[in-house]
């Protein structure tokens, strides 16, 4: 085991590259955890300070659809990020999150790194870059699912 | 509307061919189509059935090329094959029911025959990609022309290093194969991941694209050689997302699809910039068909 969790965030995709010392920095803003399959993580309209780093397992976006129960957005997996929510105000969780399967991740605490980015711009703009990366990466996506390829292909 | 047809074999040599193989017996010419017997069918989804054909002879075709199905008084459309290579008695048509041709083609029962015409077009290069990794990315129908390849592959397991197939389809509904991909997760030398569009409460797949598989996906992008099909606009997105993990052009396979018709070359309906896509194709490496993919229609 290791004796802090900076191995475990310098591992993950969302944190390759990052300067050590910020890894350093930020690491008493991560906290260990683990959910079993059907747990939430979050749930949709409660405070969201807190952000997910998915080292193991699946989590599932979900929306509540009166009659039609919870629909699944997207899926995330190992190496995906759990949570935009604490970034902005009203830092309200949009969607819930909910273990498909076990589930291991850092809770990173957003409160903790905000203020470590808004003592350090450079972090911040660092963090900023990465989330940018991350968002453009699922509004793409969402794009190719409206797009709907499947819906008219050809034979092959 | 007319169809200009432009000479196309010296700018297709230009483009110098990577590794893609063809077959034994390869029909380069026009044939009569031979009279098949339908031996079995099996409704793989709503709109996809899978064809058990019995040719009078034993067939051989490389993983990725097609053979020319034909029914009299209706038409003729090119279905990859989607069985194994090394099973020379019973030859499988994967087809999605989209048209006059292809909804016949869905409606016949055992008993009925079929013309054949066949194989053609170049393969995967399944033996090219030895030694490294094998990612194998389907999206919908995409999915029986690769299944060929990945028979062979798991045939060789030992010689490739992770294989891997991600598989995109609309809705847990539209999958195909279910039976064989829980079989292919059981192993524990193939990695497989499925995603759909969309999916009702109780699925507890992962819901999403394939490019996102992609990027959680275990393979030495150094080291991978990729086969992707699907609808275009798929294997724009997953070619980025290869490119973006570190796999080169010249090692990503694609099978294209546009409107072929005679299958030999002759007609100029499947004309993609210097190739001609039943002759030259339908497998091209990226490097090959990039720039010629980019281009608009007009």
């Amino acid at each position: 085991m290791p004796q802090t969790l900076e191995p475990l965030l310098r591992d993950h995709k969302f944190f390759a590259g990052l300067d050590p010392d910020y890894l350093s920095l930020i690491v008493g803003c991560a906290a260990n955890e683990v959910f079993p399959a059907d747990a939430f993580l979050f749930r949709e309209g409660e405070p969201a300070q807190t952000f997910y780093l998915i080292r193991e397992g699946k989590v599932a976006l979900e929306i509540a659809a009166p009659g039609r129960g919870a629909l699944v957005v997207q899926t995330l997996g190992e190496g995906d990020v759990a949570g935009f929510s604490w970034l902005f105000t009203p830092h309200r969780w949009e969607f819930d999150g909910r273990a498909v399967e076990p589930v291991r991740a850092l809770r990173m605490d957003g409160t903790c790194l905000r203020a470590k980015c808004d003592d350090d711009p450079r972090l911040g703009y660092e963090m900023m870059r990465r989330f940018a990366r991350l968002t453009v990466n699922r509004l793409q996506a969402t794009r190719l699912q409206l797009l709907d390829v499947y819906g008219r292909a050809h034979n092959h | 509307m007319c169809t200009v047809v432009r000479t196309t074999t010296d700018s297709a040599r230009s483009n110098q061919p990577g590794p893609t193989e063809r077959a034994p017996g390869d029909a380069s010419s026009w044939a009569e189509p031979e009279t098949w017997g339908v031996t079995g069918i099996r409704r793989d989804s709503p709109d996809v059935v899978t064809l058990d054909l019995a040719p009078p002879r034993p067939f051989e075709f490389l993983p990725g090329q097609f053979n020319m199905l034909y029914r009299p008084g209706v038409g003729e459309v090119p279905i990859s094959i989607s069985g194994d290579p090394a099973d020379h008695g019973r030859v499988l048509h994967t087809i999605r029911d989209v048209g006059p041709v292809t909804s016949a083609l869905c409606a016949l029962r055992p008993g009925a025959s079929v013309g054949v015409r066949g194989p053609y077009g170049t393969s995967w290069p399944v033996a090219a990609a030895e030694g490294g990794d094998l990612v194998i990315v389907a999206g919908g129908i995409g999915l029986p022309p690769l299944r060929p390849a990945l028979y062979q592959a798991l045939s060789r397991r030992d010689r490739y290093g992770r294989v891997v197939l991600l598989y995109g389809a609309r809705t847990p509904g539209d999958l195909l194969f279910t039976d064989e991909l829980s079989a292919w997760r059981a192993r524990f030398d193939l990695h497989v991941s499925v995603t759909v569009d969309a999916a009702d409460p109780g699925w507890r797949g992962n819901v999403g694209v394939v490019p996102d598989l992609l990027r959680r996906a275990p393979f030495d992008p150094g080291a991978t050689t990729a086969f992707v099909v699907g609808p275009e606009i798929m294997i724009r997105f997953t070619v980025r997302a290869l490119a973006e993990a570190g796999v080169t052009d010249d090692r990503i396979y694609l099978s294209l699809e546009r409107n072929m018709q005679c299958a030999v070359g002759m007609c100029g309906h499947c004309q993609l910039g210097p190739f001609l896509i039943c002759r030259d194709g339908p497998v091209f490496s990226q490097q090959r068909v990039a720039r010629w993919l980019g281009i608009r229609e007009a």
